[in-house]
């Protein structure tokens, strides 16, 4: 009734089929049942049509089922209205004007079942019926946009109140000093995960309401630090994150080789990494000097046979971040890169 | 200049789920297939011309905020990159061009 391109007709193509938006994919997830109107006016077969007419009136609706006992037997809609109003028969019984054998949707199917009747079917309604077939209610395309809208609604919330949550994490405790600490254990060699431990402490530091400047920061301290457990460690080693208020330390550490030459290991552009590991991007010689960059205090003790300890500071209760911590050595980089290729 | 007009022009091929690209205007570009310097000099919502498609290149993209990676030579990123890409919401773009003239097109274009 509504749609006027007959859409069934219309030849999908790849192109269509690939661009699938998140809405789209919430017609998957969302069931009928959390979208339908409930407790739908239903007319019995022997009802007029005049009964109909001013039923539809009353309760401002264009539409019901037609219910015998408990078996769904028909439709009517305005369609059928107009069609006994022509006739000059609106004290005919209702059976003889609706639409026979509706199309129903069962509760529990996904709400991309009732929109590809909407597609293919000229129709304004459906009834929503139970395993056993029994009326349950009915859904229209109304139903389903505001269905769409509420769990859209809904995801946001979600995350905002995880949000809010973690924001008053340290207010709602009381102690002297109150801290957080994260722990994660980084495998050597382990490339595939590489990186999966400074995403979530990103996103921590972001939920607990850390401006996104810092966040992406600690991110970059953490992911090099992060790669250097999976590239130069012999049995990976373990990140340490305490966030306190003000601040967080970050300590790495591991059990060996360890560093040969520490302040040569500072030095943007010098790498130990192997061409293997460079083929995958690595061993660019930045991945200290970057934390270096990131952080307001950074402490790096090492010597060979005795593992590594990497001591990290940033500041939380004020931003510095600054121009020069962000790219103080974008220039050197670009240089250094070229020595190291 | 927004991401859509970027992929019809350098003709991409869109490896993660569509979304609507014609509202993600990338503000800057970069280029290297060296992690630390992407770290180094890659700016939020940007887009990274690089070689590499190993699950690095997504964890990268993440921690800074670019808005899509072109992945370029007929690089092929497997099924897990993808998919760790789509779940931090980075698109991934894929040409069988070198990244030298797929730069030079954005530069072109007006990406600077």
């Amino acid at each position: 009734m509504e749609g006027s391109t007959p859409r069934s007709q219309k030849v999908i193509t790849d192109q269509m089929v690939e661009n699938i938006t998140k809405v789209e994919e919430l017609a998957y997830e969302l069931r009928v049942r959390e979208v339908m109107t409930k407790e739908t006016k239903a007319l019995s077969p022997d009802m007029t049509m005049r009964d109909v007419v001013e039923m539809f009136r009353v309760e401002r609706i264009s539409g019901a089922p037609v219910v015998d006992g408990k078996k769904i037997c028909g439709v009517v809609s305005m369609e059928d209205i107009i069609r006994c109003l022509l006739a000059n028969d609106i004290d005919a019984p209702a059976s003889k004007y609706m639409t026979k054998n509706p199309i129903t949707v069962k509760l529990n199917e996904p709400v991309v079942e009732a929109l590809k009747y909407f597609v293919n079917a000229k129709v304004g309604r459906l009834i929503v019926v139970s395993q056993d077939n029994e009326l349950e209610g009915i859904i229209t395309k109304g139903d389903i946009t505001r269905g769409y809208l509420r769990a859209l609604q809904r995801q946001n919330e979600e995350e905002e109140l995880r949000r809010y949550r973690a924001k008053h994490l340290f207010e709602d405790i009381e102690s002297d000093r109150t801290s957080l600490i994260l722990r994660y254990n980084i495998i050597a060699g382990d490339f595939r995960h590489g990186g999966a431990a400074s995403s979530n402490i990103k996103r921590a530091l972001l939920r607990l309401g850390a401006s996104p400047q810092i966040a992406r920061r600690a991110g970059i301290a953490v992911y090099e630090a992060e790669m250097n457990l999976v590239i130069h460690t012999t049995h990976g080693g373990i990140i340490r994150v305490e966030i306190e208020p003000h601040r967080m330390s970050i300590r790495i550490f591991d059990d060996g080789p360890g560093i040969e030459d520490v302040q040569k290991a500072l030095t943007p552009g010098f790498s130990t990494a192997t061409e293997q590991i460079r083929e995958l991007g690595f061993g660019a010689g930045m991945g200290l000097p970057n934390i270096q960059r990131c952080v307001d205090e950074m402490i790096l003790e090492s010597s060979p046979g005795n593992g590594t300890r990497l001591k990290l500071k940033i500041n939380l209760d004020k931003d510095t971040t600054t121009d020069e911590k962000l790219s103080p050595i974008k220039e050197n980089a670009k240089n250094e890169s070229a020595n190291t290729n | 200049m927004n991401l859509q007009t970027l992929i019809d022009e350098l003709h991409l091929k869109v490896l993660t789920t569509p979304k609507d690209f014609s509202s993600i205007q990338p503000s800057s570009g970069y280029t290297s297939d060296l992690l630390s310097c992407v770290m180094t000099g890659a700016e939020a919502k940007g887009v990274w011309v690089t070689l590499q498609a190993h699950m690095n290149i997504v964890a990268v993209a993440a921690l800074l905020d670019i808005s899509a990676i072109i992945i370029t030579e007929g690089a092929q990123p497997d099924e897990e990159t993808i998919a760790k890409a789509n779940e931090e919401e980075i698109t991934l773009l894929w040409t069988d061009q070198p990244s030298y003239p797929v730069v030079g097109k954005l530069w072109e274009m007006g990406l600077k």
